[in-house]
């Protein structure tokens, strides 16, 4: 397993790098959001309207922490599933997002999509939530605040760990991994 | 009669919330030590590596194992021969819901309804279940449940014909279809028999038992030793980023069934496998 060095934001030199099954260590900046901050983004796209963040580069990580204990940036932070940001993610992707985190495979039409704008998903282990939030150094909600846990977060992060599931060749690490181990 | 105050079911109850959420149970421990010796995959290994140092880092900050901190699912044992004394049952698990969760930095996943949402606030309401035995004893099981493996769950109303065969493939369809999603490695809760409802409940409570225990009935502790080696050779594997170790368990209930129906129910348990008791 290769081990790359990420940090956000992206440009298209550094998603070229990424291939599937290489392990990334991600630092930088890296947005969460999942599915109702989703269906306000795209409905402001829709309307014609600038988004609260601006997506050129950056990363969404679909994630809903736990409250932060006193003192610490966050709760426990695991990604959630992604598949139900399916629906919207094309649209994120054309003003310019470079990456994504979750869990679980995507549609055909977000593989062609990512293909289409070199963009990449990256897969973080589900449910590793008290691992990955050591990761995470400083947590701000930006836009969003009425939706809780569904809120759009600026998180600043060093080494989070993840691995690259689609990369932007169209490698899909879900389907190639289980066909590896299939008996 | 013995008398059982409500202050100490609140207070039992918070604690459970908090705990349940902080530490996982020995035995998953131990199964994810058994599938990390066993898994073949490097990303597999990982990624058990991973949860395992996941599960030592909750314990240690006491934090949750995983952020989606789950409906608050409760099994009360009630003994007949008990009185709650200072107000009603059910309130005071709601109490102790409310105050663990809040107190212990939980996420609230709840919302007020289903179709217009509205978060309550405070994860609850608790989805109860009570089961009157004999004795002057309450055991409480508090059994936080996340959405990504409840999501794959299904019931099925299958016919009788189908038999064994059909169970089977059932589950193990159910498995496959939910690759990665329910963080695997998972373990299998089958209940077969009884209504629409009852089977449901019993493939939940069979999410309960020790990870490596054998149903009683020879015939189907084998059939759960068939099914964990068919659902370990769909290939999955951690994570669902493929490899060896897809389950940790398959466990299955039975109850008796009506001469027309066949119910089948599959509930899945991710690996973040949340159960901690007490008997008061
Ligand atoms: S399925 Fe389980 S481990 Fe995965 S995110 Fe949900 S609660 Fe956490």
């Amino acid at each position: 397993m290769a081990e790359i060095r990420i940090s956000a934001p992206l440009s298209d030199e550094d998603i070229k790098k990424l291939n599937t099954g290489d392990k990334v260590l991600i630092s930088g900046v890296v947005y969460t959001g999942r599915d109702s901050a989703h269906k306000r983004m795209v409905e402001l796209l829709k309307q014609g309207k600038d988004l609260p963040v601006d997506l050129k580069g950056q990363i969404i990580y679909y994630v809903g922490p736990a409250p932060a204990k006193p003192g610490k940036p966050i709760g426990s932070a695991g990604p959630t599933t992604s598949y139900r940001m399916d629906p919207y993610t094309p649209e994120l992707l054309s003003p310019g997002l470079k990456a994504m985190i979750g869990k679980g495979p995507r549609s055909k039409e977000v593989i062609e999509s990512m293909k289409k704008h070199k963009a990449v998903y990256l897969g973080a282990t589900g449910g590793a939530a008290a691992l990955i939030a050591k990761s995470i150094k400083k947590a701000e909600v930006v836009a969003y605040e009425d939706l809780g846990p569904e809120a759009i977060r600026r998180l600043e992060v060093e080494d989070f760990p993840a691995i690259v599931v689609n990369d932007i060749h169209g490698n899909d690490l879900y389907e190639e991994g289980v066909k590896k181990y299939r008996r | 009669m013995r008398e059982i105050q409500t202050d100490k079911i609140i207070e039992v109850v918070a604690k459970l919330c908090k705990d349940a959420n902080y530490y996982l149970p020995q035995d998953v421990m131990d199964a994810f030590k058994d599938g990390l010796n066993k898994e073949e995959s490097e990303v597999g290994k990982a990624i058990f590596h991973q949860l395992i140092e996941n599960a030592e880092i909750a314990k240690q900050d006491e934090v949750p194992i995983c952020q989606d901190t789950g409906f608050t699912v409760v099994f009360l044992e009630l003994g007949q021969e008990v009185r709650i004394v200072g107000g009603e049952l059910y309130e005071a698990i709601e109490e102790g819901v409310r105050q663990g969760y809040t107190e212990g930095y939980l996420r609230k996943s709840i919302l007020k309804d289903p179709i217009r949402g509205e978060n309550t606030g405070d994860n609850t309401p608790a989805v109860i279940y009570t089961d009157i035995v004999s004795g002057d004893k309450l055991k409480i099981i508090i059994a936080p449940k996340g959405g990504g493996s409840e999501n794959m769950s299904e019931v099925w109303m299958g016919t009788p014909a189908a038999g064994a065969e059909g169970v089977k493939n059932f589950v193990v369809e159910r498995v496959r279809k939910s690759g990665g999603n329910p963080c695997p490695p998972i373990v299998v809760g089958v209940g077969i028999g009884g209504t629409f409802d009852k089977c449901a409940q019993l493939a939940k409570r069979a999410l309960l038992r020790p990870i490596g225990s054998d149903n009683k009935d020879p015939f189907y502790a084998d059939m759960e030793k068939e099914l964990l080696e068919r659902i370990n050779n769909l290939g999955i594997g951690p994570a669902g980023l493929g490899g060896r170790i897809t389950a940790l368990a398959v466990h299955i209930e039975v109850f008796p069934r009506h001469i027309a129906t066949f119910p089948v129910a599959v509930n899945i348990q991710c690996h973040a496998c949340r159960h901690k008791e007490t008997i008061i």
